[in-house]
């Protein structure tokens, strides 16, 4: 079972977000202790993600939450956004799989990054992703 | 506004990105760095981004674009003291830095650069 020991939403609307969120995220890590290597690869993954928010929806939310499975301590972070949503999911997870004209590494490599990852999301309504790393994951 | 500088060594150019950059800040040293790289007909580039913790896919294109605009001009790329986390990042991300060398610190990209290019001076030296 995963508990939730703190919990913290931010609000995404423009370009400086970016740093500033990622700073956001690295207190948190560092508070649970988090070792170097997997503090960059969350923070990278979490650095894609809220762009695809900015680059596609324009605006959206992140939850940052440290949870606990009783065994080890981890970082859950929850990128929503109400923007035009994926059409077809499992085609933008592949890589380099793009609509923007760019490299289409964000969705599979934040995937690679993290314990764990998943994405709703639905035309018109909107996009959820979800990822996970624990501490010495 | 707010601009990184960007020093000239010589044959070369050397830029120190001190900060995590915003978005805007890292276009603007894109597009000026390949400005100097025309301007003052420099051989090589050297990016320091040993302050940098995090190379996401925006910041990893930005050197790419900066390595592949140069190489046209007939300019070698060299990006130095990546941290290791980052390094070890960027390859489960996918990304790779086509037509970028790497080296550990400025020192030994320098050397790195000067092996790459040669210098008409050097040419001269090694005749004799
Ligand atoms: N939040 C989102 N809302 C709507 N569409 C999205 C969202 N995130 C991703 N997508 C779609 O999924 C595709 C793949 O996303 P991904 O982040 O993998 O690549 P990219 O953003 O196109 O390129 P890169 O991230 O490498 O710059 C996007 O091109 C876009 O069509
Ligand atoms: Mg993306």
């Amino acid at each position: 079972m995963i508990v939730v020991l703190n919990k913290e939403s931010i609000p995404i609307d423009k370009e400086q977000d970016v740093v500033l969120f990622r700073n956001r995220v690295k207190e948190y890590t560092i508070k649970i202790g988090m070792g170097v290597v997997n503090q960059t690869k969350l923070i990278t993954a979490a650095s894609e993600l809220v762009r695809n928010i900015l680059k596609y929806a324009g605006k959206g939310t992140v939850l940052i939450e440290i949870i606990s499975s009783g065994r080890q301590n981890g970082i859950r972070l929850v990128f929503s956004d109400k923007g035009p949503g994926i059409s077809d999911v499992p085609l933008a997870m592949k890589d380099g799989f793009s609509t923007g004209k760019s490299l289409g590494l964000g969705l599979p490599g934040a995937r690679r990054l993290v314990n764990e990852f998943d994405i709703k999301s639905t035309v018109g309504k909107g996009t959820t992703v979800t990822i996970l790393k624990w501490k010495n994951g | 506004m707010d601009k990184i500088p960007i020093l000239r060594f010589g044959h070369f150019l050397l830029v120190t990105i001190q900060v995590d950059l915003y978005d805007r800040l890292a276009l603007n040293l894109e597009s000026d760095l390949i400005q100097m790289v025309s301007k003052t007909q420099a051989r090589g580039v050297l990016i320091d981004i040993s302050a940098l913790s995090i190379v996401d896919s925006f910041m990893g294109r930005i050197i790419g674009n900066i390595a592949g605009m140069s190489k046209i001009m007939d300019a070698q790329t060299v990006v130095v003291g990546m941290q290791p986390a980052v390094a070890i990042t960027l390859i489960e991300l996918g990304l790779e830095l086509k037509g970028v060398y790497t080296a550990l610190n400025v020192e030994k990209g320098m050397s790195l650069l000067q092996s790459k290019i040669s210098l008409p001076d050097e040419d001269l030296d090694n005749i004799e």
